[in-house]
């Protein structure tokens, strides 16, 4: 997209005297821009979600408002804008005995890793940033540079919860990327190719005449691989019930214990943009990202969008739903969940996979 | 080269032992409790509990007040079983005189502690559900005990501090139609034990959490004067109620409920738990029997002296709370006000155990054990 922008670019007669060099900044600005647009959006209107979708779990209304004066607005529309100004005018705390460095540094490390995952994600059959031959390697290494994040939060914090917090994160994060990569070498295996746009390709058509030819359906082992890869990614999130690393009952808030104010926002923007990562990645990887479920059906770029954004949502229901249903794990059972079953299963896998595509196909 | 040189350093590999405060100002310490805690990782080596942060000197403050004034420091002691604090002290007090209240009272008042014991365990299920992170029974649980705290405050106008068991009867009668509002709560609490089942008690992720963790043997438990659900859940079948039936809980027909170890070790997290929410049937057991067989007619004032003056003597008398014997030490010398009054507190013997059976577990667990000890620190501090 950004070799598409410099070519327009070239063709407008007033830019064609500036130096390559800042073009390409204006290009990937441009691009930029409205990704963070999205991810804030994005992270909004996810916080209300998940709020109306807590309440009504939970026997409650959630935020309610009736649109006069300083109220939130009607059903509490406008709860999260509130809070958004709330957080942006607060008073930003650094504790004194703090590494002020990492600090300050953390939280844009960790928003950073979950902003820059967004260029590989195709939203429809048009809009990618960037459709790199190496994209799900891409999605997956960039996605782990939140950990350093999170672990110069809980190291510069100079408090035990935090550093608890980060050090369980560590762990957790590492310790999922293995089951949750693995799982996903079983579709690629069978695509190919490691761009986002042939992946989701491969996915059309129909399977036995009946269901769509999406990955889940494709044959016994993908289908645990979806689960193996969802589950993992909620791990990857610090999500209930594996969000051990902000425990609240146990480690006060974890990580982020010491921010608070426009620090802390990123944080939680970023946790937001997470879930969504994982939620796009299962849908387009599993359940074949902006194809319509019936082939040909409804099918074009605009519905493109409808479906990826109504698989990815639902994806994102379904870690709400978790969180508001389920304990929470223990750092050991944890840690036996990935490394005694996930791993050994998702290696099963990988071999049937490879059998199943040899014998079959 | 020697074999010494061979062998692993151990001190080496091993890292500090790292001093961690659990509270007072925590999540989950159920008020303010301090927890100092050694850790080793994440795993725990000692706990030291302090306490005293709410420390209110109720003992010292009842020698200087009426007998008739001590009701509302009883009730702040353990501000979540209000009912059963003044019946407690109600009964020690009509024993150290020598009174003997009509049996409506007797009614008023079983069915008003039962109910409370219902809230006071839906509060300690759902608190227990938020320490293992499961947030939404939490919920659940507020939202029934809310209808008891509203059926509360229509009888005697507070919601939490009640004042409402006198030395000699009860402040007064039972509204209109309260008594047909508690059957309708009672139909309507019922079915919603399964639903708390459901979403907690036999959730696969919430019994390994809990199954086999901070188990307390019977023995232990015994020793450390444990009492009430805790006790039980640890298999011993030991209920004032039954065992030493005081005010008219004989003449009900229940069951005490004792952990099995159905889902792992007797006494662990889970027994304990599971005891509470077995009470909760056998309380709404009791209340219906109560409501069953209450007099219609009746004053509830008439054992109450004008002034409390009891004979010089003393008196130690026990009645089961939600948290176990709440013993109450009266010593009187004739005058209107306490020589001396001793409280004996349940949640203070639960939480002298945590070091016995929470070293060794993660910092996860125990914090799920101290939820699962259902500790009021009104009533331990005092």
């Amino acid at each position: 997209m950004v070799d598409l922008l410099l070519q327009k670019f070239s063709e407008v007669s007033f830019l064609s005297g500036m130096p390559s060099a800042l073009l390409f900044v204006l290009a990937a600005t441009l691009i930029a821009l409205p990704l963070f647009m999205f991810v804030a959006v994005n992270a909004l209107v996810a916080v209300y979600a998940e709020r109306k979708i807590s309440a009504f779990m939970q026997d409650r209304l959630g935020p309610m408002g009736q649109g006069v004066g300083l109220h939130a607005g009607k059903w509490g529309l406008l709860q999260t804008v509130a809070d958004a100004i709330k957080l942006l005018i607060k008073e930003d705390i650094i504790p004194a005995l703090a590494d002020r460095k990492l600090f300050i540094l953390a939280p844009f490390i960790l928003f950073v890793g979950a902003f820059i995952v967004f260029v590989g994600i195709p939203f429809n059959q048009h809009i990618l940033v960037a459709d790199f031959n190496i994209g799900v390697f891409y999605i997956i290494a960039m996605s782990s540079i939140g950990v350093i994040g999170i672990i110069m939060a809980g190291y510069s914090s100079n408090n035990k919860w935090s550093l608890y917090g980060a050090m369980r994160s560590a762990a957790q994060i590492i310790s999922y990327e293995i089951p949750l990569a693995l799982s996903l070498i079983t579709v690629i295996m069978l695509v190919g190719s490691l761009k986002m746009q042939d992946i989701i390709i491969a996915q059309h058509g129909l399977i036995w005449g009946i269901l769509p030819n999406w990955f889940i359906f494709n044959n016994p082992f993908t289908f645990i691989a979806f689960f193996i890869f969802f589950i993992s990614g909620v791990a990857e999130v610090n999500r209930t019930p594996f969000d051990l690393p902000e425990a609240e009952s146990e480690l006060v808030a974890g990580f982020h214990t010491e921010y608070s104010g426009m620090r802390w926002a990123f944080f939680f923007l970023a946790e937001y943009a997470n879930m969504f990562i994982v939620a796009a990645m299962t849908s387009i990887i599993f359940l074949g990202g902006w194809q319509s479920p019936i082939p040909g059906f409804l099918n074009g770029p605009g519905w493109g969008l409808f479906w990826f954004f109504s698989k990815a949502g639902f994806l994102i229901f379904v870690m709400m739903w978790f969180r508001w249903t389920f304990p929470r794990l223990r750092t050991d059972q944890l840690m036996q969940m990935c490394w005694k079953y996930f791993l050994p299963f998702s290696l099963i896998n990988l071999l049937g996979v490879g059998l199943w595509d040899l014998w079959l196909n | 080269m020697g074999i010494e040189t061979l062998t692993l350093d151990r001190s080496a590999i091993q890292g500090e032992e790292m001093v961690l405060n659990i509270g007072p100002q925590h999540p989950s310490t159920h008020g303010v409790l301090r927890l100092q805690v050694v850790t080793d990782g994440e795993i725990v080596t000692k706990i030291t509990p302090y306490i005293g942060y709410l420390h209110r000197c109720f003992e010292k403050h009842c020698e200087n007040v009426t007998y008739e004034q001590v009701i509302p420091f009883v009730d702040r002691c353990d501000y979540i079983a209000s009912m059963n604090n003044n019946f407690g002290y109600a009964v020690a007090m009509e024993e150290l005189m020598g009174i003997e209240v009509s049996e409506k009272v007797h009614y008023i008042r079983v069915i008003v502690a039962e109910l409370n014991r219902i809230a006071s365990h839906l509060l300690a299920i759902g608190t227990f559900g938020l320490d293992v992170g499961a947030f939404t029974p939490f919920l659940y649980c507020f939202r029934d005990r809310e209808r008891i705290l509203d059926l509360f405050e229509l009888l005697c106008g507070a919601r939490l501090l009640y004042n409402y068991i006198w030395v000699g009867g009860v402040s007064h009668d039972f509204p209109i139609g309260f008594v047909e509002k508690v059957y309708e709560f009672l139909d309507y609490f019922e079915p919603k034990i399964q639903e708390y089942n459901d979403l907690l008690t036999f959730n696969k992720i919430f019994i390994e959490r809990t199954a086999d963790v901070g188990v307390l043997p019977a023995d232990v438990a015994i020793s450390y004067g444990v009492s009430g659900p805790n006790l039980r859940g640890s298999g011993v079948k030991w209920d004032l109620r039954k065992n030493e039936p005081y005010s008219i809980y004989n003449k009900f027909d229940f069951d005490i409920p004792i952990g099995t170890g159905a889902m792992g070790t007797v006494g662990g997290c889970w027994d304990r738990y599971y005891v509470r929410i077995r009470e909760l049937e056998e309380s709404v057991k009791i209340t219906r029997q109560a409501l069953d067989q209450i007099p219609r007619e009746g004053d509830v004032h008439a054992a109450l002296p004008k002034k409390i003056r009891p004979p010089k003597g003393h008196v130690y008398s026990r009645t089961e709370t939600p948290r176990g014997d709440l013993g109450f030490y009266i010593i009187s010398d004739g005058k209107p006000k306490p020589f001396r009054l001793k409280l004996r507190s349940p949640a203070f013997t639960a939480l002298s155990c945590i070091n016995e059976i929470a070293r060794g577990w993660m910092i996860a667990d125990v914090i799920a054990i101290l939820g699962s000890l259902d500790i009021v620190l009104g009533e331990i501090d005092r």
